[in-house]
């Protein structure tokens, strides 16, 4: 066994909303620099997942390692420190609305670093420019259509350069063309700043272009795990099932 | 029967408590660093500064109508001489600090119930808290500090133009000069009578932001719910200040026995 601390583990991991078994003994490792794709049917504990590994959710058994630390057992302050290090794509992107685009970046920046104001907004700049938005400061997010409120909200994510960055549905409501710049843009992150990157997607193609490793969840359950390949090659029927379908539309 | 007993019986005591851990959480937070100054500052503008236009209108109007309804009252008597200081006595005890209370109730508790419900079903909540801040500190303690400080100034806004008002409807009727009528109408008020009144709106603040504060972030069900957290939260806020009011018209003539006089 090697040294090396896995960004991300998942050990037994169990969630229940009331009778509804969310996440039913969960156990992964995500390694570090890759895309992990979690794939799988609405409602079958994909963003749950993502919820545990930010420490949004807590599990109601079972451990959540981030980079070494053990989400379930830290204080708030050195859960905070745990989080400056993970950037997190919301699926409406939850821009704060009363703050422009450019402040929305700005603002992990502002909170979490001692930088001066001009380079506070160079930085928000810089990240508004590599998602495509950079004349889009001064913007409210009102004003965003879908895919650029999504870039934006990638933009902040991305704002204090994090270890990890946390994807959810990156393509839901998006056209195949915004959809797909949005992959690039994040295989472009994982590949130039050597992000880990979780992904939780219905979209096939969308886990082919981002995907190392492609998860797939069912009922809360881990059902199959591997490269594009051998999720491809599944004997499982439901996995089979979920692949024809989405091919065939 | 066990979903009615849950939802009639258990959920309303419980709902009651969590409110109350709310509220001690927020007290508690309060006094605890980092204390979100920025943020603070700018809640003070937002629920202070854009409230003086309408407390000061509606300052001036309440002043103008009790002015009429004590002449009425004092001209029976042949008392038109107390009109100022009946008159501000009145504001500054009592409708000052209530009305104030209603108006910032109305117009604050909406507000804060509607942006923190919004914020909560568009997930700008979790956002807050993976972006490593912790929202209840950012959101609420600010709110709640904001909210208790600008209630007594806002007494005071409504204080000074209600008496104004009065000034303007005793003038255009006996046509009294206007340091006549502040002459007069301080000729019995004590810094007793404006001192409780005005303190205990900052028990008004504390119970709107909480209110609105705690109903904005149980907020569900989408926008449909971000319109009833803004309702409940202007409802169950005027409700309590109300409540709250009894008790503290007792306490304060308990702690102040002059002002029972």
């Amino acid at each position: 066994m090697s040294g090396e601390v896995v960004p991300i583990r998942l050990e037994r991991v169990r969630k229940r909303f009331g009778r509804l078994k969310v996440l039913d003994d969960v156990s992964l490792d995500m390694p570090r620099g890759e895309a992990t794709v979690v794939l799988g049917r609405s409602g079958t504990g994909k963003s749950v997942m993502l919820r545990h590994i930010v420490g949004l959710m807590a599990p109601d058994s079972g451990r959540v390692l981030v980079l070494g630390q053990d989400l379930t057992r830290l204080s708030p302050p050195a859960l905070a420190a745990v989080r400056r290090q993970v950037g997190f794509l919301f699926q409406n992107a939850a821009l704060f609305d009363s703050l422009t685009v450019g402040e929305n970046v700005a603002f992990p920046l502002r909170r979490h670093t001692r930088l001066p104001e001009p380079e506070v907004r160079a930085r928000a700049q810089d990240k508004l420019a590599l998602v495509g938005l950079a004349r889009d400061y001064e913007k409210m997010p009102a004003a965003l259509s879908g895919g650029m409120r999504k870039r934006a909200g990638l933009a902040r994510a991305m704002a204090l350069d994090p270890a990890i960055l946390l994807v959810d549905e990156p393509s839901a409501g998006l056209d195949p063309i915004t959809s797909e710049e949005i992959d690039d843009l994040l295989v472009r992150v994982k590949e130039e700043l050597g992000t880990t990157l979780v992904v939780v997607t219905h979209n096939i193609p969308s886990a082919r272009r981002i995907g190392d490793t492609l998860v797939f969840l069912y009922e809360g359950r881990v059902l199959e795990r591997g490269d594009a390949a051998r999720l491809e090659r599944s004997g499982h029927p439901i996995v089979r099932q979920f692949l024809a379908s989405e091919a065939g539309g | 029967m066990p979903d009615f007993f849950r939802r009639f019986v258990v959920a309303p005591p419980a709902r009651a408590g969590d409110a109350v851990v709310f509220a001690a959480r927020a007290v508690r937070e309060a006094f605890r660093p980092p204390f979100e100054l920025r943020e603070t500052a700018r809640q003070l503008y937002e629920i202070g500064w854009l409230s003086v236009p309408l407390i000061a209108a509606a300052g001036f109007a309440v002043g103008i109508v009790l002015s009429m309804h004590t002449r009425a009252s004092l001209q029976r008597f042949g008392a038109e001489a107390l009109i100022p200081a009946a008159l501000t006595l009145a504001l500054v005890r009592e409708t000052g600090p209530l009305v104030v209370g209603l108006l910032v109730s109305g117009r604050v508790g909406a507000g804060v119930g509607a942006e923190l419900g919004a914020m909560k079903v568009t997930e700008q909540v979790d956002a807050l808290e993976a972006s490593a801040v912790d929202s209840f500190k950012f959101l609420v303690v600010t709110r709640m500090v904001a909210c208790v400080v600008a209630m007594p100034i806002l007494t005071t806004v409504m204080n000074f133009t209600g008496i104004v008002g009065g000034w303007v409807a005793e003038t255009a009727i006996s046509g009294m000069g206007f340091r006549t009528y502040f002459e007069a109408a301080f000729s019995i008020v004590q810094f007793t009578d404006y001192l409780p009144g005005t303190l205990k709106t900052t028990v008004f603040g504390f119970i709107i932001a909480i209110t609105a504060s705690y109903l904005g972030l149980r907020t569900s069900h989408g926008t449909q719910g971000v319109g009833r957290s803004a309702t409940r939260s202007v409802v169950l806020a005027s409700m309590l200040m109300i409540a709250a009011n009894v008790v503290l018209v007792r306490l304060i003539f308990f702690v102040f026995p002059e002002t029972a006089e």
